[in-house]
């Protein structure tokens, strides 16, 4: 026996679909009588409408307070970073501030790459991470000195850590001439020698060239540092430190559809916005398991939709989306109130004390809870009557 | 090459900076060059760091040569029969002070059991680790180093014999405890500080026991029999202290008991301590703003007096009166000058503290906490052998604090209290758990420090034995007569109409931003109105401009400044603070209209 259609028919819409959905083949597999499916389907709509959010709730403040409380007892708790094999990576309070505040420029980005297939050896391996690892110029140095009477820069390459990382010299030096056009590059026994073409060359401008040119990207994916292989379930992903999506996902190897990074301006940038409300959602939840908290997801998400409810990453702050308040007066108590009051009265700005902060201020029953609901009755005798 | 530095500043190079080093090292052990001197090769810098300047932190250690050390059994034979001492072990090369920098490159040995050829001094003692009042913690080495910390930080907050001159002292909020003792279990630093001659607490009989709950998280119980025989009574002094000052143009502040006639008199009764001379007489009872030293002071402006003035008095009050919610027995009364030579008063109020629910009480291991009960000696519990604790301590302090060293002390105290003599708690050589615990056994008791214990309400045994024994207990400086506080109407501020602050000026409790936070959570925005009616105020808006209006209260009626008469004003009740803001804005050029519609 079925679900009842007729009883399915009722309560299309008062439950959410997917709910009826699976109410509809527990109902086949178990075989309910209809008696029994309603009122089971009776229970299921209470639970539901129960669940819901009541009106006036103020789930804002609720959702501060639950993100402030334990927010307290981080702070006493002083392990704040923790290292995945040799990387590590902020956690704790510090990183739970960088993800409200949006930080463009997080302290530590790191990325999980997963793959496609799993490689078969350890020089498959090998080779992918060299793929996907940055080499700088730095790495493939020996030696690098200022020529201070010649006014030069002289370079003595490491040939054995060339061959290592499969670095070739015409290659190296194709990058070098592409990053620094202003540098002629001569090779002179086994050196290379660099020279600006510059008229006026002094010592701290070489310096500076020096420093330039040991920054100069010459393989693999910019902004990745390090990569580590980590066996997470019988898988095999690489943790790379920094962090590139873009670039990353385009590796043939590389699952696009797994690998994620910690960067959210990235990922909203290469991903899209709907995936960096994910990936708040998950680093925010990830920071307060690891110290142990729990704090129902649907704060969490409270925050995540919030954040990016405006098709752009917003942080937390006067800048993000508090400063997007519609209320003058709630803006002006939080921070910056001079800018604030002077910017409203320039274009004539209405607050029309419809939120609970300028309820406050003012001393007015805040629009919450008892302060909600009005009393609509009509008044026998009054000239306000309409 | 490396280079040189002495004291900052580069003086030079040298070839072997290691070579270099040694023999500077070798130089100063043997004295002929300043023992203040430090030397270090900072390789990461790649560069010989020579030190003489003062503020660097040092520490002694015993100099080591190829596993031997310089301190040898004859030094030890000297300094014992008093032929040698501290000094001249440092000129002698044997011991010697690293700072920050040499103290990179030694490698230090604990004690003689661990060390080896390639070490390069060793460690005095191990209790060098600890500081001075830390070392009064007993058994410190069975605890954890945070609650270490605690313990020496309540100690310094005890309360007891500060200065043994305090009779003759003025000192601002200070206390002495009454019949203090010296500890059972004690440490070397006692004796080294000369404890006994100002002791800081009660060797007080501890049971570890939970009582009808009123010994939660860190409350005690304390005996109300032990209370009344004097355990942590103290008495409180506060000074108060009266210039006659000078100001211009040759006026004078007039000490004396006032005239009637002068401006703020307060009410006769309030005076009715003072002696001719202004001055309240020693053992005189005050109370709350009754006055301790009468004092007028001149006008203000000068102004005033030409103007006004109809002849005599305008002097105003300045009296020094007892300060709100004090009280206590005139203790010392001192007539001296000042450096300027103006007349000083100085009194000193007594009070006598007797232990009450909310006092703070400390044991040496930080284990602090309040006074949650004080229960009558009858409904005390009692062991076998009738003795009642003055303290119940709650056990779940305990497990997550990890205080060994507050156990311990507890058995340790207990066995030197029925031994009759003290115990040596010194950290990492004291007196072996085991043999206080066989004394104990010796004694008749039970080894581990339980007893069976009855319940003094029904006289009923419990199922559990008691851990029950002595241990040295501390009131701490937090009593609740000094922090006490409420208030149900009272000043306000002039510029916000909001209630003034502080306990001392009878201010209000602030309900803050994250209790205002509370409120909306819960919804009660009604309740939230209300407890923010402190600066509630109604006032006057014209409806035409939106701005405030005026009352007149001979016409009965409200009119705009700006509009006139011919306009709606309507009363509205919000907080002064918001109209202050309306002020303020006004004062910036902005123009805050306030619209304004009908609730209902």
């Amino acid at each position: 026996m079925g679900a009842d259609d007729g009883l399915m028919k009722e309560y299309k819409g008062r439950i959410p679909e997917p709910m009826l959905k699976t109410f509809k083949e527990y109902a086949s597999e178990v075989g309910l009588s209809k008696a029994k499916q309603k009122k089971a389907l009776e229970r299921i709509e209470h639970r539901f409408l129960s669940s819901k959010i009541h009106p006036g709730e103020a789930i804002g403040i609720v959702t501060a307070e639950s993100f402030g409380e334990p927010g307290t007892q981080m702070t006493l708790r002083t392990f704040h970073f923790a290292g995945v094999a040799e990387a590590n990576v902020t956690l704790g309070l510090p990183r739970l501030i960088e993800l409200f505040d949006a930080r463009k420029d997080i302290s530590t980005p790191i990325m999980e790459i997963y793959l496609k297939k799993q490689p078969k050896d350890d020089k498959e391996l090998e080779k992918l991470i060299a793929l996907i690892k940055e080499i700088k110029f730095s790495e493939v140095i020996a030696e690098i000195t200022i020529n201070i009477v010649k006014m030069h820069i002289e370079v003595q390459l490491n040939r054995k850590r060339m061959k290592e990382i499969e670095v070739r010299e015409d290659a190296l030096l194709k990058s070098i001439r592409n990053a620094l056009k202003t540098v002629e590059i001569t090779e002179k026994d086994g050196m290379l020698i660099m020279k600006p073409k510059m008229k006026e060359l002094t010592l701290p401008s070489l310096y500076a060239i020096k420093e330039r040119i040991k920054d100069v990207h010459i393989k693999g994916i910019e902004g990745i540092k390090q990569v580590l292989p980590v066996k997470r379930n019988d898988e095999i992903i690489l943790i790379p430190t920094g962090s590139n999506l873009k670039k990353v996902i385009e590796i043939e190897q590389v699952d696009p559809t797994k690998t994620v990074s910690n960067d959210i301006f990235e990922t909203a940038k290469v991903l899209g916005i709907e995936a960096a409300r994910n990936a708040i959602i998950k680093e925010i939840s990830k920071v307060l398991h690891d110290q142990g908290l729990e704090i129902d997801e649907r704060h969490i998400m409270f925050v995540g939709d919030l954040m990016t409810t405006t098709g752009s990453v917003k942080g937390v702050t006067r800048s993000g989306i508090t400063g997007e308040k519609e209320s003058v007066l709630a803006r002006a108590s939080f921070e910056t109130p001079i800018v604030h009051l002077i910017n409203a009265s320039m274009v004539g700005e209405i607050d029309k004390l419809n939120s609970v902060v300028e309820n406050v201020l003012v001393n007015q029953p805040i629009p919450l809870g008892t302060g909600l609901p009005g009393l609509v009755t009509k008044m026998k005798e009054g000239k306000d009557e309409q | 090459m490396v280079d040189v530095y002495i004291d900052e500043k580069y003086v030079g190079m040298v070839d072997n900076a290691r070579e270099f080093v040694r023999a500077v090292r070798e130089e100063r052990r043997k004295g002929k060059l300043p023992a203040a001197l430090n030397v270090s090769y900072e390789r990461d810098f790649n560069e010989v760091v020579l030190n003489t300047i003062t503020g660097r932190a040092r520490r002694p250690l015993i100099i080591v040569d190829n596993g031997v050390l310089r301190l040898t059994e004859e030094h030890i034979k000297k300094l014992k029969a008093n032929e040698m001492n501290w000094d001249a072990l440092v000129k002698e090369g044997v011991i010697e002070y690293l700072d920050a920098g040499e103290e990179e490159e030694a490698y230090v040995a604990l004690n003689e059991k661990y060390l080896t050829k390639e070490h390069t001094h060793m460690e005095i003692s191990p209790i060098v680790i600890l500081g001075m009042i830390t070392s009064l913690v007993p058994y410190a080495n069975f605890g954890q180093s945070s609650r270490l910390n605690r313990g020496s930080k309540t100690q310094k907050q005890s309360l007891g014999m500060y200065a043994s001159n305090f009779l003759l002292r003025i000192d601002t909020d200070v206390s002495i405890l009454h019949y203090p003792q010296r500890p059972i279990v004690r440490s070397f630093m006692h004796d080294i500080i000369h404890y006994e001659k100002h002791p800081s607490g009660h060797n007080l009989t501890i049971a570890v026991m939970s009582y009808d709950g009123y010994n939660m998280q860190d409350a005690i119980i304390l005996n109300k029999g032990s209370v009344e025989r004097g355990v942590a009574r103290s008495s409180y002094f506060r000074p108060y202290v009266v210039e006659e000052l000078r100001y211009q143009g040759g006026l004078v502040d007039e000490i004396g008991v006032p005239d009637k006639d002068v401006k703020g008199y307060k009410t006769e009764e309030d005076y009715r301590y003072l002696e001719d001379d202004g001055i309240v007489y020693p053992e005189a009872k005050l109370h709350e703003h009754e006055v301790v030293i009468g004092k007028t002071s001149p006008p203000r402006f000068l102004g005033e007096l030409e103007e006004f003035s109809i002849a005599a008095n305008m002097r105003r009050e300045s009296s020094l009166t007892v300060k709100q919610g004090e009280h206590g027995i005139v203790d010392f009364v001192a007539v001296t000058e000042n450096e300027e030579g103006n007349k000083l008063i100085q009194v000193r109020l007594r009070d006598l503290r007797i232990p009450e629910i909310g006092d703070k009480f400390a044991s040496r291991h930080g284990q602090k906490g309040v006074i949650g009960r004080i229960v009558p000696q009858t409904d005390m519990p009692f062991t076998t052998s009738g003795v009642t604790p003055d303290i119940i301590f709650s056990p779940h302090s305990l497990p997550s604090r990890m205080t060994i060293s507050h156990l311990i002390e507890i058995i340790g105290g207990k066995a030197g209290a029925l031994a009759g003599r003290y115990i040596d708690g010194s950290t990492f050589s004291a007196e072996s758990e085991s043999d206080l615990r066989n004394m104990l056994l010796d004694m008749g008791f039970r080894e581990n420090g339980t007893e069976k214990m009855y319940n003094g309400i029904t006289g009923e045994a419990f199922n559990a034995v008691i851990f029950i024994g002595n241990m040295y207990y501390m009131k701490l400086k937090h009593m609740v007569a000094n922090k006490l506080h409420a208030r149900a109407s009272g000043r306000i501020q002039l510029l916000t109409r909001q209630p003034i602050e502080g306990r001392s000026k009878g201010g209000g409790l602030r309900l803050g931003e994250m209790e205002k936070d509370c409120f909306v959570a819960h919804g009660a925005s009604l309740l939230l109105k209300e407890r923010f009616d402190s600066d509630r105020a109604v006032v006057y808006i014209c409806e035409s401009c939106g701005m405030l209006a005026v009352y007149d209260n001979m016409k009965s009626k409200a009119y705009c400044t700006k509009c006139g008469t011919n306009v709606d004003v309507s009363s509205v009740e919000l907080s002064y603070a918001f109209k202050l803001l309306l002020d303020e804005l006004k004062s910036l050029g902005i123009y805050p209209k306030v619209h304004l519609k009908s609730k209902y």
